[in-house]
């Protein structure tokens, strides 16, 4: 790897850093809230808060599937996975989240057949190479890895490859971000709108967000300057009193989605009634469900699921956290009990968890316009 | 699992439904039934999303990609990840061994 570990565009950086100053009004206190983990990752390492003015304050969202995902579907999973003949395949950021007795990594410890994929293919290909087992797919991600589910489902069901099911925890963006808002502990002025599940659903799932509830929101790409100039074109619509959507990520995320990508969703997937999210409890219509279509590949609809609920460590305060709420270092349990290497909450095994990221980067050095500039 | 993977296109299978993709050197098959609205061809830029390719992106948009990747400290896990994908011997594909590393 040949790639420089330096912020492109240093100077355009700067006039960003800049902009944002400007366009602040002194007297007001912004709370603008990143949707997206991969955002408040690249906000934590990049340092980016210390370019923002300090009534420009950042509020991280629900967008870390493994983090809002309640420890009892976990639990579930496991209890699944456990059972003779059994391998339970998840992606390797499932393998350190605790469940009540352990996380998958500690199962496998104790004997447990656990796999860790990189795609839902190759859970479908252990299934292929393993006729006597059954492989369970434990399935999670928002609308950036439902498509990736729905099509190795579609090949499940193509094939007839019946040791093959899926454990859907796939959830829904727009949901979440309507529970919070009405949340009524919650004030905020616009949301800068997440890069990769902006490319399956586009930029039209957000409309209401600006129409009915007068919240700009712009749809961001990943990289410090894309973050720092989504920033700059809320602050405008905020300066102008607008609300509307725009997309600062175009070079990536098309306005109206990947339709092939819905299609597949559409075919195999429909909308649970309601979902529970840890931190901000049950949410109607937040998630997915496999379609009575596609029955025989579904671990619920296969198979008893013990349907395990199980309340969060009292001590630990991940809700707050994940409602933004409360910022990480002000939970009790964060940086003592709860560290990446002895996570209690997920928030602190994802690197896309608000908590993983704040205690990874949060202690370096801050990040000024003039040292941005000059690296 | 959320990393988007800068890739290049090297070869179509005969369906066009998987493609040989070279990301940073590693050389591994990605599925292309994402992209049946709007198919790339050989030479084509692609972001991949476990073992998917999302979108189609510039050769500039790639490089910029990478070079975030890195940026954030996840370079190392999205070349695990793409090594990780066992898709050569897929049903969909022809033997695919040759492309091992």
């Amino acid at each position: 790897m040949k790639f420089v570990d330096e912020f492109r565009a240093p100077e355009l950086i700067a006039k960003a850093g800049e902009e944002i100053r400007r366009l602040a009004v002194p007297k007001r206190h912004y709370r603008i809230m990143e949707v997206c983990g991969g955002h408040t990752h690249a906000i934590y390492r990049f340092g980016l808060k210390d370019l923002l003015p300090a009534n420009v304050e950042l509020i991280h969202g629900p967008g870390c599937p493994v983090c809002v995902l309640p420890m009892g579907r976990i639990d579930d999973g496991l209890a699944l996975g456990a059972q003779a003949g059994f391998i339970f395949a998840a992606f390797g950021d499932m393998m350190r989240v605790p469940g009540t007795h352990g996380s998958p990594l500690e199962y496998k410890a104790r004997g447990m057949d656990v796999r860790i994929v990189y795609s839902p293919a190759d859970a479908l290909k252990l299934a292929r190479t393993n006729p006597e087992k059954h492989v369970m797919f434990f399935a999670i991600g928002f609308e950036t890895t439902a498509p990736s589910t729905a099509l190795t489902l579609m090949r499940a069901k193509a094939e007839g490859l019946h040791n093959f099911s899926v454990f859907c925890n796939h959830v829904t963006i727009i949901p979440a971000i309507r529970a919070i808002l009405d949340s009524p502990d919650m004030r905020l002025d616009g949301f800068v709108g997440p890069g990769h599940v902006s490319t399956v659903i586009g930029c039209r799932p957000y409309e209401w967000i600006a129409e009915d509830e007068g919240k700009p929101v712009v749809v961001s790409g990943f990289e410090p300057l894309d973050i720092l100039q989504s920033i700059v074109m809320l602050l405008r619509q905020l300066r102008k009193g607008e609300a509307k959507v725009e997309n600062q990520y175009k070079r990536v995320v098309p306005w109206e989605g990947n339709r092939a990508a819905l299609r597949a969703m559409a075919e195999v997937f429909e909308l649970r009634p309601y979902f529970e999210w840890r931190g901000l409890g049950f949410i109607s219509q937040s998630a997915l469900k496999i379609r009575a279509s596609y029955a025989e590949w579904d671990s619920e609809q296969r198979f008893s699921v013990p349907g395990v609920r199980v309340t969060d460590p009292k001590a630990a305060q991940c809700g707050e956290v994940l409602k933004g709420v409360l910022k990480p270092a002000q939970c009790k349990l964060f940086g003592c009990e709860c560290t990446p290497e002895q996570p209690v909450g997920a928030l602190m095994v994802s690197s896309e968890g608000s908590c993983a990221a704040y205690y990874n980067y949060d202690h370096r050095k801050p990040v000024t316009i003039a040292s941005a500039a000059s690296v | 699992m959320c990393l988007a993977i800068p890739g290049k296109i090297i070869e179509l299978d005969q369906n066009a439904q998987m493609a040989l993709v070279d990301v940073a050197g590693v050389r591994r098959k990605v599925d292309l039934r994402l992209l049946q609205d709007d198919p790339p061809v050989a030479d084509d830029w692609v972001l991949i999303h476990v073992g998917f390719a999302m979108s189609k992106i510039s050769e500039a948009d790639a490089a910029d990609q990478m070079q975030t990747l890195t940026m954030l400290g996840e370079a190392e896990a999205a070349m695990q990840e793409v090594s990780g994908y066992g898709l050569e011997n897929d049903v969909q594909g022809e033997s695919g061994k040759r492309w091992k590393q």
